[in-house]
């Protein structure tokens, strides 16, 4: 026999105060969201607007409605697709070099050994150079082939000196960026390392996992929530690379390190063509959200408790 | 089988001497707990054994074979953690196939033995959950199951009841004792809970600051307890031990006497006290008796649970002097 479970009416409650606080609450944190609303709304929609304008800083007072003319040369623009595979493969190496480099380094760095305090301090001071300073550093100290150390090295061991920037200009920029990026994904894969329950080792160890099988099936699971938080938060800032390039090879040679942020930068301020700038912007933000939707569909899941 | 010897084994953490020289023998099939206050050095010891743990000294050979220097997995030895130490990320199922994938066990072996396993630990309507979606005495049958499947020499046991609550500890007592019924696999088990030690053991090893204190089956130390330390540690609740005039008159420095050992009256008896706490039971009403003139700590007696006292009354008390344990000056029986 079921029993009917006894289904009791909601309490009487102050309905009266909690509406008149609600409302009250609404009414104080509008200022704040309408701020939020319009910092945002207003120069995404000036963009909008702009990119159907034909208007160039060149021909001032010859502004006029053109349509999808500006996104029609922006697209076919050679340039165009030499951006995108660029902005790919430089969100890609970078995030490849992190996870993995940051995953071994942490693993290192979560080892007991002497002087740990100092060296863990040592490895995030990358992230602390700003992007400009540590790019010029790299680029004039390290790459550079008359004066740099590479270039040294090179002929100290007899060598011809290599001009990174202008041989492997790209390689060069992902090489650059995923140095200063490097320590922050160490920091957080080094605290998912930390939070690592140490009985599963011990059990896994007993069950008979060799220190390989350990890593695979016991800490890179467990690290999987970190790296998503990595990867998507370093794809949101890799997406809009621009000082790294602009301080080192410009973009070039031709186009070979140019992305999507630093070819709106070419055609907005060095052509003076805002209309095509602006239907630039709005194409790397369509891009950025299909980016962010694959993303998400292939690790959103690890984000899920 | 699964016999384990250890001989002069110590341990220190640094300076620190955790295992003084230690010797000690389980025999095929026996039932071991170790038992101790907290910090005696028993997980140590168990950790020892297992080989999570490097020996400072000394020698462990498990049947037969010298172990010392053996990786854990190679000691054919199964433990179960207090925390479970469950793979979050796998099934039940994969959970406990772990161990035999390791060890690259035949898929069709592996899914008999998970079978088995399952219908042992009533486990098999849970295979497909993750540990997170299980209860904890569920999740301790997990962690048992994925020790059974390796089929081991000897199971270890690190306090694994002490997150479960008073009833389930009960439960999960009484399968762990069936468990070892019908595997008859040696078992070591470490608790700090004497009623665990001596409801389940074969032979309780009694730890004190890392020294064995004594070794028996349990109603060896419930009777002839070596000194005064394991007097005090088993039985529950603890046997009183008394000072001065009352232990001189029996000829010794400290006398033992158990709550249940004490018989009590309303109207005559050898000692006198007044009752501070009745802690009712049902069955046994355990009583904590002031103002007994014998010393400053309060007498505990056993009556029945029939017996109408309660905080204030004045009762005697007359202990049974057979039953009585003597120790001298440095804790030791006479």
């Amino acid at each position: 026999m079921v029993v009917p479970y006894p289904v009791h009416s909601e309490p009487e409650r102050p309905l009266m105060a909690t509406q008149h606080s609600r409302a009250a609450a609404r009414l104080m944190i509008s200022p704040a969201v309408l701020l939020l609303l319009g910092w945002m709304l207003i120069p995404l929609c000036m963009t909008l607007y702009f990119s159907f304008l034909r208007y160039n800083l060149l021909m001032p007072g010859m502004e006029e409605f053109t349509g999808w003319m500006n996104y029609r040369f922006f697209l076919t623009d050679p340039a165009f697709m030499d951006a995108l595979v660029n902005t790919l493969l430089l969100v890609g190496g970078v995030l490849l070099i992190t996870t993995v480099g940051g995953t071994l380094l942490a693993l290192l760095l979560d080892q007991p050994f002497w002087g740990q305090g100092i060296v863990r301090i040592m490895v995030i001071a990358p992230f602390f150079v700003m992007p400009t300073v540590s790019a010029l550093v790299w680029k004039n100290m390290f790459m550079n082939p008359v004066n740099g150390l590479f270039g040294h090295l090179f002929q100290s061991l007899g060598l011809q000196p290599y001009d990174f920037l202008s041989q492997a200009p790209l390689a060069s920029i992902i090489f650059i960026v995923s140095w200063q990026w490097l320590p922050f994904a160490t920091l957080i894969l080094l605290t998912a390392f930390q939070s690592l329950d140490q009985e599963q080792l011990e059990a896994a160890e007993m069950d008979g996992a060799p220190a390989l099988a350990r890593f695979w099936y016991i800490m890179l699971p467990h690290l999987a929530r970190a790296i998503t938080v990595v990867v998507l938060i370093q794809t949101i800032f890799l997406l809009s690379i621009f000082a790294e390039i602009l301080v080192t090879t410009g973009g070039g040679p031709g186009t070979a390190s140019t992305n999507l942020t630093y070819l709106i930068y070419m055609q907005s301020l060095l052509q003076f063509d805002v209309g095509m700038g602006s239907a630039g912007g709005v194409v790397a933000i369509i891009l950025a959200n299909i980016v962010a939707i694959f993303l998400m569909r292939m690790i959103g899941k690890n984000l899920d408790a | 089988m699964g016999r384990i010897q250890l001989e002069k084994v110590t341990k220190s953490f640094g300076e620190v001497n955790v295992i003084p020289p230690l010797d000690l023998e389980i025999n095929d099939g026996e039932f071991v707990v170790f038992v101790g206050p907290s910090g005696c050095g028993k997980s140590t010891l168990l950790r020892l054994i297992a080989g999570l743990e490097d020996v400072t000294s000394g020698k462990i050979e498990i049947d037969g074979t010298n172990a010392t220097e053996l990786a854990p997995a190679q000691r054919g030895l199964a433990m179960v953690f207090q925390s479970y130490a469950l793979y979050p990320h796998m099934s039940v199922r994969k959970n406990i196939a772990f161990p035999m994938k390791m060890a690259k066990v035949p898929q069709d072996e592996q899914k008999r033995r998970i079978d088995a396993a399952a219908k042992a630990l009533n486990l098999t309507d849970y295979l497909d959950r993750r540990p997170g979606q299980l209860s904890g005495g569920q999740r301790q049958r997990v962690a048992i199951g994925r020790a059974i499947v390796r089929e081991p020499q000897a199971f270890l046991f690190d306090e694994p009841l002490s997150n479960l609550d008073a009833a389930l500890r009960v439960g999960m007592r009484l399968e762990i004792m069936e468990l070892h019924e019908r595997l008859a696999t040696t078992m070591i088990y470490v608790t700090h809970d004497q009623v665990e030690a001596m409801t389940m053991a074969d032979k309780i090893v009694v730890l004190r600051a890392g020294h064995i204190e004594q070794v028996g089956s349990p109603l060896e130390l419930y009777h002839n307890p070596r000194n005064e330390f394991v007097a005090g540690f088993i039985g529950s609740p603890k046997m009183n031990l008394l000072k001065g005039d009352t232990a001189r008159q029996h000829g010794a420095a400290t006398v033992g006497v158990r709550p249940e050992h004490i018989a009590v009256s309303t109207t005559e008896g050898l000692w006198q006290g007044k009752v501070n706490v009745a802690e009712h039971l049902g069955s046994d009403t355990f009583l904590h008796v002031n103002d007994h003139g014998l010393g400053s700590e309060p007498l505990t007696v056993r009556v029945d649970g029939e017996l109408p006292v309660k905080h204030g009354d004045t009762i005697f008390m007359t202990p049974d002097t057979s039953k009585m344990h003597r120790f001298d000056d440095e804790g030791l029986r006479l």
